[in-house]
């Protein structure tokens, strides 16, 4: 399965005709099922924009975003339905995400329900406990009755992940989706990314901020700056020889873990 | 007042078995830090890591006397600033404490600053009170530099809504300067700034804290922003401090169970090498239970701490 955006340019207008911003400007990238590809920048690059248009969240100004060659704009409502089996979304805040009046059943059951993946109230919630289990909250009962206050900010977002693949998707697009944990649960979440998509085959669109993860964890990577697509390649190119300036300012200004590189002698007066 | 031949010995902060408590329902609380002993020395950058949870920020707020106006949060054990004990002082002793002696940056500028009132204004505010309007603007001016930030006629009459994120935390940074405390407590202070950002405005803190002598408590869940910029190192589990001792020796042989854990998790993270790591959840309910009541104390070699 293929999931490509050609030429795609968003543009927002402040009221009132206003000045226009170019959000995202001749932008192209391609996914596939089983792939882990990246996009990389900082605020305002247009990364979350592109990650928006990709989800057909929102409309693109200009260019095309397909689905093995079906335009999304325009999709009848039975695409539409396949197309949102096919491609989910996992966003960074699971808080803002998940409605904190629904139990954890009743947040995945609806999902099971509304794509008709099963029927009957035992069958239904089989496959609950069989998408907990899978994105590792075990014993998968004892999180069934639970509301989102009542998670921790991993758990929250393995619940997240839990509702994405319990369609069985092709590929998720994650929005900075472990940029706000700590880095044992972070390090937690990433790697079930990573099982699953060697599991499942699940195929992933990473937004973030955060290079080490993506030097970690991505195949393909696309470095966005302003808007525009600066530079993109596989994985270790872009690391071992990214040609972009802009590339090399983000590689120097990453934390490096190495005390005999970083540390200063304070000053001997 | 204080005395002055404590004032000269003693260390700039020493926190002896701080406990806090803090309600979490109308008849419940969590003990939210729990027996904490640290110490900060004039001039010594301090860093405190720990994941959410962890009692860090609540121990940072603790000292700067921010925490909320309730009688239910519960404040035990003692706050030594220039051993003078603040755990019962009174609200005029607190504001100095807020207003002269500690300057505080927090994650997000934004509910920090005031966002009607003018830049400059707001790094005037902060200057100790005295001096005639003119001298006290171009102090303003001269601590908005010392923040790093350039064009500082123009920024002055800016607001806040008109900087960028990373700016704004530099105006944190002149407003906590302009007290010309002892010590600045800086809690998470680039967690939410891009990497380019971040380390710009690392280096800014770094550079003034070294120029003006300031002592630091760096607080974040980020154990590679702490180990670059601080000398010494708290490592904070289920509100106990569980490892401290000097920064470069803690990240090279850690010797608690959880820091050797997080280490192991954040190195995993960066590496190639090491398979992705996360601190599984038998090990926790361990921690939380027995684990969190060993400590381990480096001392420096100099034997005089």
């Amino acid at each position: 399965m293929l999931l490509e955006v050609r030429d795609a340019r968003k543009v927002y207008r402040a009221r009132r005709g206003g000045a226009e911003v170019v959000a995202v400007d001749s932008a192209s990238l391609q996914a596939r099922d089983g792939q882990f590809i990246a996009i990389v920048g900082e605020s305002g690059s247009g990364k979350s924009t592109v990650a928006r248009m990709l989800l057909g969240l929102i409309p693109v100004t200009s260019g095309e975003i397909e689905l093995d060659g079906t335009p999304v704009k325009g999709m009848s409502a039975g695409d539409r339905t396949r197309f949102r089996r096919n491609v989910q979304a996992v966003l960074q805040d699971p808080a803002g995400s998940l409605n904190p009046r629904k139990t954890v059943r009743r947040t995945i059951a609806e999902i099971v329900r509304l794509h008709d993946l099963a029927r009957g109230r035992e069958a239904v919630e089989r496959k609950v406990i069989e998408a907990l289990e899978q994105v590792g909250l075990n014993p998968a009962e004892t999180f069934l009755d639970r509301y989102p206050t009542e998670l921790s900010g991993g758990q929250r977002q393995r619940v997240l992940i839990a509702r994405a693949i319990v369609l069985d998707p092709k590929i998720i697009v994650a929005d900075e989706a472990v940029s706000a944990l700590d880095a044992s649960v972070k390090a937690g979440v990433l790697r079930l990314l990573v099982d699953l998509q060697r599991d499942l085959g699940v195929g992933y669109v990473f937004i973030t901020h955060d290079l080490p993860v993506v030097k970690k964890v991505a195949d393909y990577v696309y470095v966005m700056r302003g808007g525009r697509i600066v530079e993109h390649g596989p994985k270790d190119r872009i690391f071992d020889a990214p040609t972009h300036d802009y590339t090399k300012t983000l590689l120097a200004a990453s934390p490096v873990l190495d005390l005999a590189a970083q540390r200063q002698e304070p000053p001997t007066e | 007042m204080t005395d002055p031949r404590t004032a000269a010995t003693a260390p700039l902060l020493e926190l002896t078995d701080l406990a806090v408590q803090l309600p979490t329902g109308r008849r419940s609380s969590v003990d939210a830090v729990r027996r904490v002993n640290l110490r900060v020395e004039r001039g010594e950058r301090v860093g405190i890591v720990g994941e959410s949870g962890s009692g860090k920020s609540v121990t940072g707020r603790a000292i700067a006397g921010l925490l909320p106006e309730n009688p239910r949060v519960q404040v035990q054990g003692s706050i030594r600033f220039n051993g003078r004990e603040m755990n019962g002082a009174d609200q005029r002793a607190w504001q100095e404490i807020r207003t002269r002696r500690v300057g505080m940056i927090f994650q997000d500028p934004l509910t920090y600053l005031n966002p009607v009132m003018k830049i400059g204004r707001q790094v005037e505010e902060a200057i100790p009170a005295g001096g005639a309007s003119e001298s006290r603007r171009r102090e303003s001016l001269r601590f908005l530099q010392l923040a790093g930030l350039t064009d500082v006629e123009q920024l002055a009459h800016r607001f806040p809504h008109e900087l960028s994120g990373g700016m704004r935390q530099r105006v944190l940074v002149a407003i906590a300067i302009a007290k010309t405390p002892d010590l600045i407590i800086a809690d998470e202070p680039t967690t939410a700034l891009d990497a380019t950002v971040q380390a710009l405005v690392l280096a800014t803190l770094d550079e003034t804290v070294r120029t003006l002598g300031t002592s630091l408590i760096l607080i974040s869940h980020d154990l590679a922003v702490v180990a670059g910029m601080t000398d010494r190192l708290y490592v904070m589990y289920a509100g106990r401090i569980v490892e401290s001792g000097p920064t470069a020796e803690v990240m090279a042989e850690p010797r608690h169970p959880y820091t050797q854990a997080l280490l192991r998790s954040v190195r995993s993270l960066v590496d190639d090498d090491v398979e992705l790591y996360s601190i599984p959840p038998a090990f926790r309910d361990w921690l939380r239970t027995e684990g969190a009541g060993l400590e381990f104390t480096t001392t420096t070699q100099d034997g005089a701490r």
